[in-house]
């Protein structure tokens, strides 16, 4: 049996008709076809399938679809600007080899443009507590701190 | 997964009474626990009844000597509260050491009560603030809620509507976390009352439990030294690949000690 499901995703209305059971990620990467979002381990450590619900940070492995019914979500692939350019967090990421193997990537990106909106100027302390939900097995984390704190001071509080 | 079916009822007389059709249905909060339960086949309702759209779940309402906080708030807007870090600081601290971020924007104070888990962070709070948990149909203090591992006192379809924390004079939660997990190895929720103190311990047994002698220490004076000596047994403490009895006994009293360190900064 299926149930319709309905949000925004990157600013359009999408929807699908998928079983209950169905996870966010599942609905993301497999019926709308944005494989940006990853999966790493589908238990909640990695974060590797971060998204933004409501502008909030969110694992989207460890919810079902159904929990974003009206919601607006934004994945990695709503991030960059209409003309292609990078987002200043993407662009600091790039600026400050905060990424090796980039399977943590787009998780580390989407829950640092949560955290930097209110945190325009993190310590290096708030950068490293903000990333206990992320994993990453190339960089030993250090790149990525240097590029979160770099990206956050360039949003200037806002996405 | 196995397949359930998905309801959400707009207030909470209707997902009471939807519950009471289904008896192999479950309500749903944040997921953190549930979906993750399902995920693994430990859980398979056959109803999900998603309590996300109930307004009378939410919010934060702080009187003097109280903290009422809705089952639905999440984790994140307990830890981000200006009323709740006003009024209850060691609570806002301690909601902000649950899990991740991410984690935290979508768990809730009245799934992580319901759910119960042995390493859980709020029972805790519950338990060592003297909370009463309030129900669709009744009051339960938090000293008669928890009753055993992954066990309470809610009924078949009981909804915990709101959670009332009193307000003590001073508190602090310690806890040693799993590294991989964040969850509680061992943590320690301690409260002065005036005269009267509070000690509740997560992590360490089959469900939240409290410290007789650390109480009557602290009761008598309010001070890390009155706990420092205390040697717990490891009686009946859980044992699994990250610590045994023996060293959670120990953990109890260091965060114990630390937490009235920490109370009285
Ligand atoms: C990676 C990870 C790390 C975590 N780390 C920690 C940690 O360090 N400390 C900690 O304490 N927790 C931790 N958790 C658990 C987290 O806090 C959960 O959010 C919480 O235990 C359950 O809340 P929930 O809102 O997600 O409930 P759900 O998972 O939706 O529900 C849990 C149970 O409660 C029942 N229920 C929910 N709401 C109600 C209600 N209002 N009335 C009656 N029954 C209800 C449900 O039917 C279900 O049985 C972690 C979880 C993850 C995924
Ligand atoms: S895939 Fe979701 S947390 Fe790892
Ligand atoms: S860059 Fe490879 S996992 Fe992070």
């Amino acid at each position: 049996m299926t149930i319709k499901v309905s949000m925004k995703v990157n600013g359009k209305a999408a929807s699908a008709e998928v079983e209950a059971r169905t996870l966010l990620v599942t609905l993301i990467r497999e019926n709308l076809r944005l494989t940006g979002t990853h999966v790493g381990c589908d238990t909640a450590q990695c974060g590797a399938c971060t998204v933004l619900m409501n502008g909030k940070a969110i694992k989207s492995c460890s919810i079902v679809a159904m929990q974003a019914e009206g919601a607006e979500i934004m994945t990695i692939e709503g991030v960059a600007r209409p003309d292609g350019s990078l987002h200043p967090m993407q662009a600091a990421f790039k600026e400050n080899h905060g990424l090796q193997c980039g399977f943590c990537t787009p998780g580390m990106v989407m829950n640092a443009l949560d955290f930097a909106r209110s945190h325009p100027n993190p310590t290096e302390q708030e950068v490293r507590e903000s990333l206990e939900g992320n994993l990453c097995r190339c960089t030993g984390y250090h790149n990525i701190v240097k590029s979160i704190m770099a990206g956050a001071k360039a949003m200037g509080g806002k996405i | 997964m196995h397949a359930f079916e998905y309801h959400r009822p707009a207030s909470s007389k209707d997902a009471v009474s939807l519950v009471s059709k289904k008896p192999e249905g479950r309500y749903l909060a944040g997921g953190q626990s549930l979906v993750q339960a399902m995920k693994l086949r430990l859980s398979s309702p056959s109803d999900l009844i998603d309590l996300s759209a109930l307004k009378d779940l939410t919010g934060i309402r702080t009187s003097g000597s109280t903290v009422e906080i809705g089952a639905m708030a999440r984790h994140a807007e307990v830890a981000g509260s200006a009323e709740v870090k006003k009024a209850i600081p060691a609570l806002a601290a301690l909601a902000g050491t649950i899990g991740d971020r991410q984690v935290r924007h979508m768990g809730t104070l009245g799934g992580s009560l319901a759910n119960d888990d042995p390493a859980a962070d709020y029972p805790a709070a519950a338990l060592g603030l003297g909370a009463t948990i309030h129900t669709n149909k009744r009051k339960i203090e938090a000293d008669k809620f928890f009753k055993g591992l992954y066990e309470t006192a809610l009924e078949p379809g009981e909804l915990i509507t709101s959670v009332s924390f009193p307000v003590p004079k001073r508190a602090a939660y310690m806890k040693f976390k799993n590294p991989a997990s964040r969850f509680a190895m061992v943590g320690v929720f301690v409260a002065d009352f005036g005269g009267k103190a509070r000690v509740a311990v997560t992590g360490a047994g089959p469900s939240v439990f409290r410290q007789a002698e650390m109480e009557k220490a602290l009761s008598a004076k309010f001070a890390p030294d009155s706990v420092a000596g205390i040697k717990v047994k490891p009686d009946g403490l859980n044992s699994d690949l990250h610590a045994s009895p023996e060293y959670r006994a120990h953990l109890i009293t260091v965060m114990a000690r630390r937490a009235v360190e920490a109370a009285l900064k």
